[in-house]
């Protein structure tokens, strides 16, 4: 399995960050957690799509959203748990981002895809003109 | 890192030929290089369709007549640009929801009469967000990554 990963990564001359390690740590972090049902409230999702931009804190959410900060909070406990983002501490205050071991295992799948399109795109369209009507 | 660096895909690459040859073949001969293994139907793609229309679809068609749309066309603005969802789930399966799909946008730019600049961008990638969950469900079975990266591995094992 590690030895798979590791070398479709270089057969196919990527410079990407391996974030899918061999033994896949991040497994272990999405829990029972529903990410279906925790994406299907529109408060959550308006939460995920500004932690896609860059992490935040709880109250830079609850000044972004209109809705309060303790219900920011319980939104977060709902995508944590479905392991949609992870927490730190900076301080006194809880810094939130989009847990990136699901999103960059799925980007890495996409470069690998238009690498191989590319090069392929490349070849068909540089190949000498037939007779063109 | 970024967190936009974790939810595109940037791509670039130029070509030896004219704008309008560059769009030409990107949209007409999508199935000619298409990663084959990337095949979301049971059976032998006999043909990729990319329909030239907004509205319209990217499909592929099996031998046996099977049809699987796999994008809708966004925007379609020969010779310049084209900008369709990406309606397939971590998993390589259609994604019904389109709140769930991505986007990829193309643009083809001349840098000469006989050269052409196409860039790529395939973003919101994190929209396919609830399929996350699957993707570390198929970690841990035959169906899921362990497939996808053997089925990789095969391609480039074989000197591809």
């Amino acid at each position: 399995m590690a030895r798979l990963w590791t070398a479709a990564l270089r057969a196919d001359g990527l410079d990407v960050q391996i974030s899918v390690s061999p033994d896949l740590p991040f497994v272990g972090t999405y829990q029972a957690g529903d990410a279906l049902g925790a994406l299907g409230d529109p408060t959550r999702r308006a939460i995920v799509e500004r932690l896609a931009e860059r992490p935040r804190a709880v109250g830079e959410l609850a000044d972004e959203l209109p809705v309060s900060r303790p219900a920011v909070s319980q939104h977060l406990k709902v995508l944590k748990s479905a392991g949609l983002v992870s927490e730190r501490a900076d301080g006194t205050r809880r810094i939130y981002r989009l847990n990136p071991a699901g999103v960059a295992a799925l980007r890495d799948q996409l470069e690998t895809f238009w690498n191989r399109a590319l090069a392929g795109y490349q070849d068909v369209v540089e190949e000498p003109e037939e007779e063109s009507s | 890192m970024t967190q936009e660096a974790t939810t595109v895909v940037r791509r670039r690459i130029v070509v030896e030929a004219p704008l309008e040859r560059a769009f030409t073949a990107f949209t007409e001969r999508f199935g000619d290089f298409k990663p084959p293994e990337h095949n979301l139907l049971a059976v032998e793609i006999a043909e990729t369709v990319f329909e030239p229309k907004a509205g319209g679809h990217i499909y592929d068609r099996g031998v046996d007549g099977s049809e699987c749309r796999w994008a809708r066309v966004l925007a379609y603005e020969p010779p310049d640009r084209v900008v369709f969802s990406w309606d397939i789930d971590p998993q390589w399966q259609i994604e019904t929801e389109p709140e769930n799909t991505s986007e990829v946008e193309v643009r083809f730019v001349a840098e000469t009469p006989q050269r052409t600049r196409v860039e790529l961008e395939h973003r919101n990638i994190d929209r396919h967000g609830p399929g996350w969950q699957a993707v570390a469900d198929g970690v841990g079975n035959d169906a899921g990554w362990p497939l996808y990266l053997a089925r990789f591995a095969a391609l480039f094992a074989s000197g591809d």
